[in-house]
């Protein structure tokens, strides 16, 4: 189908989208548009302004800065992709993006849009969990910023008030001695995750887990951090003991499960791409001790 | 209109200038307006890969940007792509390895390997990145071997540097 009628404003700044999503009714900000437009051409969504972010050249862009990389939230997908700061500064990012859509809809695809759209599938926000990237969204008043894991407010839903706007993504440094892993489960290459894992750890000079982070995306509206598998974790030589008790652990994680991804087969795949993820970041970060 | 905007663009070269309604997207465009129906339209909603153009030389499903959203940009189409009573070395690959039934699909197809060959840089490819590249076009006919055949003639380990 086609999208329904709507009025098209294209700000050139940020503080024109953020006016404009003060004052207009029934507004939905256009990013990359790789959800919204089939949203709309499905009816499922049926906004009267589209406030579309594309022609604002403020928020497109990777920077280094002191603490890792600044990403402008229209930045696309496939810019990350390509970039070799990312590749280098968080290869965590640069290994899942690679996940996300097709080719084709990662050139239209940004990273802000996907973060915002929070779909239980999506590869971005489960990095983002992984993380603990900090946002900038704009607002009226100014600026503001948000841990992502208070980003997350409902199913398809972020914490971002109406007439605010996300407009840089705060990526961490990956510290020395780290490693990172992606993996999803899905059943053909560039659908939707039906189960995903982030996981990055560091370990200490003597070759323990000094921290550790595994997100998971498909078993929630949010992504989940397995803040139980992680305590259990530190401090100890990542073994494939060690990695099978947390292994087993993320296997009791609560899974929303529906007729054809039951929670308990959700669970089975949690458990295995824990591991899985797990045994490759510890055998990066081992190998990035030793260089 | 319920809510006109004007563009100016080019398409295959040529400047475009027009009015379009916000809501239209640009495969309607390209297909109507233009009369370029070589682009064709499948599912509408971003999965199938039937509508891909090149924008500023980067593949896009044209069913989910909007028209206006194209001003001051450069778009290809398939009607961009032959020469003058020729076929492009990947239209002739294509009708060689039979990587085309239906014909539905390959406009399409013929994007993603357009910007494939771009983005190669003279680099060969693996099977691998040719079937990564084309997973975002659907072929319900599903002649992939075919297309796969033909990119790796041009772009494989086997093609001349």
């Amino acid at each position: 189908m086609k999208a329904p009628a709507f009025r098209y404003h294209a700000p050139r700044s940020i503080a024109e989208a953020v006016a404009l999503m003060s004052t207009l009714e029934n507004a939905r900000v256009l990013a990359g548009g790789q959800s919204l437009m089939p949203m709309m051409n499905l009816r499922v969504a049926g906004p009267d302004h589209l406030v579309d972010l594309g022609r604002i050249a403020e928020l497109n862009g990777i920077a280094e800065d002191e603490h890792g990389l600044r990403i402008g939230a229209m930045t696309s997908q496939r810019a990350i992709e390509k970039s070799l700061l990312v590749a280098t500064i968080c290869p965590l990012l640069a290994e899942a993006i690679a996940h996300v859509g097709h080719q084709q809809t990662r050139n239209r695809g940004t990273i802000g849009g996907s973060l915002c759209h929070l779909d239980p599938g999506a590869e971005l926000p489960v990095v983002a969990a992984a993380l603990d990237i900090m946002l900038t969204a704009a607002g009226p008043t100014g600026s503001r910023e948000i841990a992502f894991r208070d980003f997350p407010a409902d199913y398809l839903t972020s914490s971002l008030e109406p007439e605010e706007i996300l407009t840089h993504i705060h990526v961490p440094r990956q510290p020395p001695r780290s490693g990172s892993a992606f993996l999803e489960f899905n059943r053909r290459p560039a659908d939707f995750a039906i189960l995903s894992v982030a996981t990055t750890l560091t370990l200490d000079e003597a070759g323990r887990i000094a921290r550790v982070a595994i997100a998971v995306g498909g078993a929630s509206y949010r992504p989940m951090r397995l803040d139980a598998a992680e305590a259990a974790l530190t401090g100890q030589l990542p073994n494939a003991e060690a990695l099978a008790d947390a292994a087993a652990i993320a296997g009791t994680l609560p899974c929303d499960g529906d007729d054809l991804y039951p929670a308990d087969y959700k669970q089975d795949l949690c458990a295995v791409l824990v591991r899985r993820t797990l045994t490759i970041a510890a055998s990066r970060a081992q190998e990035n001790a030793h260089v | 209109m319920f809510d006109a905007h004007d563009i100016t663009l080019t398409v295959n070269g040529k400047p475009v200038r027009a009015s379009v309604d916000a809501r239209m997207n640009l495969a309607d465009f390209l297909r109507k307006d233009l009369k370029l129906t070589g682009t064709h339209v499948g599912c509408e909603h971003g999965v199938c890969g039937a509508c891909t153009v090149l924008v500023d030389g980067a593949s896009v499903r044209s069913c989910l940007m909007l028209a206006v959203q194209a001003d001051g940009r450069s778009i290809e189409t398939i009607e961009g792509v032959a020469g003058a009573g020729e076929l492009h070395p990947i239209q002739a690959a294509l009708a060689r390895h039979h990587g085309l039934q239906c014909g539905y699909c390959t406009p399409g197809v013929i994007m993603t390997l357009r910007e494939l060959d771009h983005d190669r840089a003279g680099g060969t490819l693996s099977e691998d990145d040719i079937r990564a590249a084309l997973s975002g076009n659907l072929c319900r006919c599903t002649g992939y071997q075919g297309m796969v055949d033909a990119a790796l003639e041009l772009f494989g380990p086997a093609a001349a540097p």
